[in-house]
C-alpha cells in the first residue's frame, strides 16, 4: 500500500510539473511532428512509397521523440531532492514506478497526437485492426519509459549523461519498436500477432523487473 | 549516558583521490545539539551527508540509530533524518503548499499537515505560490516547515541561518528547543563559529577534512 502510494505521489508530481511546465505539448510534439512531416518530402511525396513507411516512420519518430519526453522526465530531479526523498524513506522502486507511469502516460499522449498527422501525410493502405493500437501504443510507451527511466537512473551524476542515456535507450528499445511495428503490420495483412505481441509483453515485463530489482543499488551507487 | 544516536569512529571520506574527511570521530547523544564548525571546503556538508547516512565512509566506522553506515540497516532509519540546508530541494513548477504536500504523502502524513506547517512557519498566505516566484527565504522557510511537519529525530541543519530573517531564526531556535526537551537531537554546521557556540551544546572544528 505505502509502495503504490508512494509510486502515485511520485507519478502525480511529474505530470504536475508537466502540466505546469508543457514542455512535452510545446516543444517535443512541434518537433515530432516536423519530423513526420519531413519525410515525405524526402521521399518526392510519392503515394505507394509513403503508404508502405507509414508505420515504419510513425514508430521510429515515437522512438526518437519518445525517448526524449521519458530522459526529460528522468533528469528532472536535482541530487537535493533526490537526497530529500530517500530521507523521507522513498523506496527507490516505488520512484522508478512513480516516474515511469508518469513517462508512459506522456509517450502515450505524444503517440496519440502523431496518429492523425501520419495518417493525414502517409495515407497508410489499410488501418483495420485499428483498435489494437490502443493495447500496442501502451505497451510500446510503457516499455519505453521503463527503459528510458532506467537508462536516466544508470547515468544519474555522470558528465557523459545528456549523450550515453539515448544511446543505451535506443538498442533496446528496438524489440519494442519492432513488436509495435510488426503487430500493426500482421493485422494489415491478416496475420497473427501474438508473437509479436509477446516481444512487447515480454521486454515490458524484463524492464520491470530490471527496473525494480536496480532501483535500490541504482541510488545508492548515485548518492 | 544514553546509546548515541551518533557514533561515527576514525571516519575518512575520499572523492577519488582526493581526501575530503580524516580520521573523524564524533557522537550525537539524544537531547543533545552539536555544531560543526570550519571554513568553507572544510568538509562540514560532507560529514553531513555521513551522518545521514546517503554518503558512504571509506574509512572508519560508524552507526546511527544502531544501524550500522554502509550497510543496508540504513535503509529503514533514514526517515528519523531531516535535513535542511542552504539549497532547499524544491520543485520549481509546483506550488509552496504543493511541495510540502508531496513531502506529507511521500511520507505517509495527512496533506493537512502541510497546511498546518505552513502556517507554523508563517507561509500560509502564500501557500498557492509557486516556488520559482518565491524568494530564497521563503522556500528556506517551506524546507523547514518539512522539519516542522515530518518531527525527525535527527535534525541536520546546513548553514541553516545564512540568509534567513529574524522569524526564520526563530523557527529554527523553536526547533532545537523541541529537539533538546523531547529527546531527540540535532547536528548544526556553520562557518561561524560564534553563532554556533550561542545554538549548541558542544561545538566540533573541522580544518581541511581533520577534526579538532
Amino acid at each position: 500500500m505505502r509502495f503504490w502510494r508512494q509510486a502515485w505521489a511520485i507519478a502525480l508530481r511529474d505530470l504536475k510539473v508537466e502540466g505546469r511546465s508543457s514542455e512535452v505539448l510545446s516543444v517535443v510534439l512541434p518537433f515530432a511532428a516536423a519530423a513526420v512531416f519531413v519525410v515525405p518530402l524526402a521521399t518526392d511525396a510519392q503515394a505507394t512509397r509513403l503508404q508502405a513507411l507509414a508505420f515504419p516512420v510513425y514508430w521510429l519518430v515515437a522512438l526518437l521523440f519518445g525517448m526524449q519526453v521519458a530522459l526529460r522526465q528522468t533528469g528532472q530531479e536535482s541530487e537535493m531532492q533526490r537526497r530529500h526523498l530517500a530521507l523521507l524513506g522513498v523506496d527507490p522502486s516505488a520512484r522508478f514506478v512513480g516516474r515511469s507511469l508518469a513517462a508512459t502516460l506522456l509517450i502515450a499522449a505524444v503517440l496519440v497526437l502523431m496518429a492523425p498527422l501520419t495518417l493525414i501525410f502517409y495515407q497508410p493502405a489499410s488501418i483495420s485492426g485499428w483498435i489494437w493500437m490502443i493495447p500496442v501504443g501502451g505497451l510500446f510507451a510503457s516499455g519505453l519509459a521503463m527503459l528510458a527511466t532506467l537508462a536516466g537512473d544508470v547515468t544519474v551524476g555522470l558528465r557523459t549523461r545528456t549523450a550515453l542515456a539515448p544511446l543505451l535507450v535506443v538498442p533496446v528499445a528496438v524489440p519494442l519498436m519492432m513488436g509495435a511495428a510488426q503487430t500493426l503490420e500482421a493485422l494489415g495483412r491478416g496475420d497473427g500477432t501474438l508473437a509479436w505481441t509477446l516481444v512487447l509483453v515480454i521486454t515490458n515485463l524484463v524492464l520491470a523487473a530490471v527496473g525494480t530489482l536496480a532501483a535500490r543499488p541504482l541510488e545508492e551507487a548515485a548518492t | 549516558m544514553s546509546t548515541p544516536f551518533v557514533a561515527l569512529d576514525a571516519i575518512g571520506v575520499r572523492f577519488g583521490h582526493v581526501p575530503v574527511l580524516t580520521d573523524i570521530s564524533l557522537s550525537v547523544h539524544p537531547g543533545e545539539v552539536v555544531g560543526i564548525a570550519g571554513p568553507n571546503g572544510a568538509g562540514k556538508t560532507t560529514l553531513l551527508g555521513v551522518i545521514s547516512t546517503l554518503i558512504r565512509p571509506t574509512a572508519g566506522s560508524g552507526t546511527v540509530f544502531g544501524a550500522s553506515i554502509g550497510s543496508s540497516a540504513v535503509f529503514p532509519v533514514r526517515n528519523r533524518i531531516g535535513w535542511s540546508g542552504h539549497d532547499p530541494a524544491l520543485y520549481p513548477e509546483l506550488t509552496l503548499l504543493e511541495n510540502l504536500t508531496l513531502t506529507a504523502r511521500l511520507a505517509g502524513r495527512s496533506p493537512d499537515d502541510a497546511m498546518r506547517a505552513l502556517h507554523v512557519v508563517g507561509l500560509t498566505g502564500a501557500a498557492g505560490r509557486r516556488a520559482d516566484r518565491s524568494s530564497n527565504g521563503m522556500q528556506r522557510r517551506v524546507d523547514l516547515a518539512r522539519l516542522v511537519m515530518l518531527d525527525p529525530d535527527l535534525l541536520l541543519l546546513d548553514e541553516a541561518h545564512a540568509g534567513l530573517d529574524v522569524e526564520a531564526d526563530q523557527i529554527i531556535a523553536a526547533l532545537l528547543r523541541r529537539a533538546r526537551s523531547s529527546g531527540k537531537a540535532a547536528v548544526l554546521v556553520s562557518h561561524d563559529a560564534a553563532r554556533l557556540g550561542e545554538d549548541a551544546d558542544r561545538v566540533v572544528t573541522i580544518e581541511r577534512g581533520v577534526g579538532r
